[in-house]
């Protein structure tokens, strides 16, 4: 495989892990949350390198995951003491985490290749340098396998729990009545969300991680009205702009994931304006229609 | 006087949000087989008292039976058709699937809703007058048609408890008066029905039963002994005198 | 220890920074706390992100890094990040969480292929631009602090000359309309100020920790006080003396960066007050229970 086949395989198999989980935050009206985990895992991370010494080890993962539900729980009680909005907990509670991060990082992880650079922005180029090797043979870039491994458990754990993320989300109450604690499937879910930002923020960096989450999903939203749509093709717009925002970035030479959220970009605000059913185009075709209809009626 | 068969007893039940308490000792039986309405003022607590009872919200003290219900099985044995405005109608859902949602605590983990549920769904959706709106997304619907989405929603799940907040708020006269004739239908089915009802003109026209709250209970009973001037002086404070043309 | 905090305070370049960290505060202390009572605290976040291709554009025009020019980017492709997020919210079903985590993601995207792209520029050296994602209070200069001090004395000059409008404006912007207030461009008026106030922020704190610095003083503040005026001096006053104290902090130990230091000592005082503020604390709140519980008790056996 070549490295830029790789690079592409990469962000499609990323984008669409990440849309998946990113479809119920959009309709729980939680995009916010993939903001404030994506920043928060570094510490998670960071904490975890300090227990192993480890960058490879996996417990950086567990770590981050963690951190991940940890800062759900923290903004949910601090909302929960009904001092402050829940927006108002968010945007405390991810800063300091951040926060914290960067201070134990710019202190005691100086010499760690441990550097807020590749959290924030992420590099998607060097992907392909990293091999995945099995007895002796180079069967492709690591990468490919670990977000591979991380769309499969996505696809397959909201595919069992449709139903219940479902009920969960549209009417947690009825939820509630019918013995499927929404505190249980709110924490899986955002378990979830964690696990993947993990897996996804060495591509694409934190901030972007949240464009693949949300942006295709938000599109979604304008293209469909049914949720058994609305999920894969989340999953393929993200993989659409993944293929473009590559092409466009090799095209320019600039940053592979900036150039791919750009692609998100565009295709929602296509979805934006010429949505079928619910575009700015169709609301003003059809507000014409209906005026030479009551001009005509008047003649 | 004249003991009832109870379908679900309440004992004591206390529940504040912060500073306040919201409901205060309240002990209320609630008898197999009627159409019950719980009314009060704005802030009575009737709303928490149903929550509480659902246990959708913990109390601070008391304790609430279901009769002829244990525990495991009681989830499937109770209904509750929240206030319509209480989801979020953008959500990408049909009407169908709206409906078939009732199915999915007898269905539990895991399992999927199929044919069957499908069917039952099409057919309950007859019965609240929705049946051409099966495929229609939900945030086409006017509020009444919302509220009757729910109401099926509710009729699917067969339970022999239905809880209803406010059925009746923001629909038409047409909805209201369907809403009333499925009430009707549960009662001969020997349902047991709790519902939160604002409005006073039509309780003895609807229901059997009225529960009186103003954070405590003021009266419980069957509505031709205890719905009188008194009763409701008492629940709405000097506006009951307003309510004179209700009873 | 004593000694070199008052050597400290003779030095010049500290006391630079330590100006421009308390003037950030003041700002974004003041701004925030209609941020916060319109439930608008994470607008703070999606702006500073949306600004960044604001900075890349001035940059590639210009060829110039001067902080105002810079600024000045930021600032219009802020105001167009939020008049984007607005947009979307008022023209289709997408919410405003979804909108504004949509916007400043592609925006941010846009920011670091223009910034790559401007890598290959001669005079790129991108350093200056790089300042505004992580934000360095060190590289303050003293032009930066005349600059910040323009900009928030015309921002808390505008606030209070349209203080009764904007406290109607959060309070209930339906009767505000009623009233025959134009809301829409009062909006827009408050949302600008409140652009403007991020966008110098960014350079101290970056883009991250600048939804701390808007949200936690307004929160810390709004514990101690139901008056809105009392609110924003007290966010105005939580915000410098953070400021001032996580300049101190960092420039005492050794490798301690000042934007972070400065984010955990405005949250440590929004700790502080949700957890001790009289009536509406915490703790407050537990004893009160306790109290009311014993009193219930009490109640009840008296009446056996």
């Amino acid at each position: 495989m070549s490295p830029s086949f790789e690079i592409q395989l990469v962000a499609v198999i990323v984008s669409a892990a990440c849309a998946l989980p990113g479809t119920f935050l959009v309709l729980r009206k939680m995009s916010m949350m993939s903001d404030a985990i994506t920043h928060t895992i570094l510490l998670g991370i960071v904490l975890a390198f300090f227990l192993t010494r480890d960058l490879n080890s996996p417990l950086l993962i567990v770590g981050a995951a963690l951190m991940g539900v940890a800062t759900v729980w923290l903004t949910e009680t601090l909302t929960k003491t009904h001092l402050i909005s829940e927006d108002s907990a968010i945007g405390i509670v991810f800063p300091l985490l951040f926060a914290i991060a960067i201070i134990l990082i710019s202190r005691y992880a100086g010499k760690a290749h441990l550097d807020t650079d590749s959290v924030l922005l992420g590099e998607l180029a060097y992907v392909s340098f990293d091999r995945m090797v099995v007895f002796g043979v180079d069967i492709g870039a690591k990468a490919i396998y670990t977000s591979g491994a991380l769309l499969l458990v996505n696809a397959v754990l909201i595919a069992v729990f449709y139903k219940e993320l479902k009920i969960a989300s549209f009417d947690p109450m009825l939820a509630a009545v019918m013995g499927f604690s929404p505190t249980l499937i709110h924490y899986g879910l955002m378990t979830l969300v964690s696990l993947t930002a993990v897996g996804a923020f060495q591509a694409a960096g934190s901030v972007l991680v949240v464009a693949f989450m949300i942006g295709s999903p938000v599109t979604a939203y304008l293209l469909t009205d049914d949720l058994k749509v609305m999920l894969p093709l989340s999953a393929g717009l993200g993989a659409l702009s993944g293929v473009l925002g590559y092409q466009c970035a090799y095209v320019l030479d600039v940053s592979i994931a900036g150039s791919m959220a750009v692609m998100t970009g565009i295709i929602f605000v296509l979805a934006f304006f010429f949505s079928p059913t619910k575009g700015i185009v169709r609301g003003l075709l059809r507000r014409r229609a209906a005026l030479t209809r009551v001009h005509n009626n008047k003649a | 006087m004249i003991e009832y068969d109870y379908a679900v007893e309440v004992h004591d039940l206390t529940v504040a949000y912060d500073k306040k308490p919201v409901l205060r000792e309240v002990s209320l039986k609630f008898p197999k087989g009627k159409l019950i309405a719980v009314v009060g003022p704005n802030g009575a607590g009737k709303t928490t008292l149903i929550k509480a009872m659902l246990n959708l919200i913990k109390p601070v003290s008391g304790l609430v039976i279901f009769k002829d219900s244990e525990g495991a099985g009681l989830k499937n044995k109770i209904a509750y058709v929240p206030q319509s405005g209480s989801v979020d109608w953008d959500f990408p859902a049909t009407v169908l699937d709206v409906v078939i949602m009732g199915r999915y605590g007898h269905l539990g983990w895991f399992k999927r809703p199929g044919k069957a549920e499908k069917n039952m769904a099409l057919e309950t959706l007859h019965k609240v007058g929705m049946q051409g709106y099966a495929s229609r997304q939900i945030s086409q619907l006017s509020g009444g048609q919302q509220q009757r989405v729910f109401l099926a929603r509710a009729l699917i799940q067969q339970a022999d408890i239905y809880f209803m907040d406010e059925p009746f708020k923001g629909v038409d006269a047409q909805t209201e008066k369907s809403i009333v004739a499925l009430l009707k239908e549960l009662k001969g089915q020997r349902k047991t029905v709790i519902v939160v009802h604002h409005d006073l003109q039509t309780v003895s026209d609807y229901f059997d039963w009225v529960a009186m709250l103003n954070m405590q209970v003021v009266a419980n009973g069957l509505v031709e002994e205890v719905f009188n001037e008194e009763n409701l002086g008492q629940a709405y404070g000097g506006k009951g005198l307003l309510l004179k043309g209700a009873v | 220890m004593m000694e070199a905090v008052l050597s400290l305070l003779g030095d010049y370049t500290f006391q630079i920074v330590a100006l421009g960290s308390a003037l950030l505060g003041v700002i974004s202390g003041a701004l925030g706390s209609f941020a916060v009572l319109r439930r608008q605290s994470l607008l703070g976040d999606g702006v500073s992100h949306a600004a960044l291709p604001g900075v890349a554009i001035a940059f590639l025009l210009t060829h110039d890094k001067k902080t105002e020019i810079l600024l000045l980017g930021a600032l219009l492709m802020g105001f167009l990040g939020a008049f984007a997020i607005l947009g979307i919210v008022r023209h289709s079903r997408v919410k405003f969480d979804s909108a504004l985590a949509l916007v400043m993601s592609v925006l941010f995207g846009l920011g670091l292929v223009l910034l790559t792209y401007s890598q290959k520029m001669p005079n790129a050296g991108q350093a200056g631009l790089k300042r505004f994602i992580y934000g360095q209070a060190s590289t303050l200069l003293q032009r930066d602090i005349f600059l910040m001090m323009a900009i928030g004395t015309v921002l808390l000059l505008v606030v209070i000359l349209f203080w009764k409008e904007f406290k109607l404006l959060s309070f209930d912007p339906e009767f505000a309309a009623a009233l025959g207030f134009n809301t829409g461009k009062l909006d827009l008026l408050l949302s600008f100020l409140l652009v403007l106030a991020i966008i110098t922020g960014i350079q101290t704190v970056g883009v991250v920790l600048m939804s701390a610095m808007l949200t936690a003083p307004a929160v810390a503040a709004r514990q101690w006080s139901n008056r809105l005026w009392l609110m924003a001096l007290l966010a105005a006053v939580f915000g410098a003396a953070s400021g001032v104290a996580g300049t101190l902090l960092s420039s005492l130990v050794p490798v301690l960066p000042t934007g972070p230091v400065i984010v955990v000592c405005v949250t440590l005082i929004a700790a502080f007050s949700l957890l001790f503020a009289p009536e509406r604390g915490v703790l407050h709140r537990v004893y009160r229970r306790l109290k009311n519980r014993a009193q219930f008790q009490t109640a009840r056996e008296s009446k056996i």
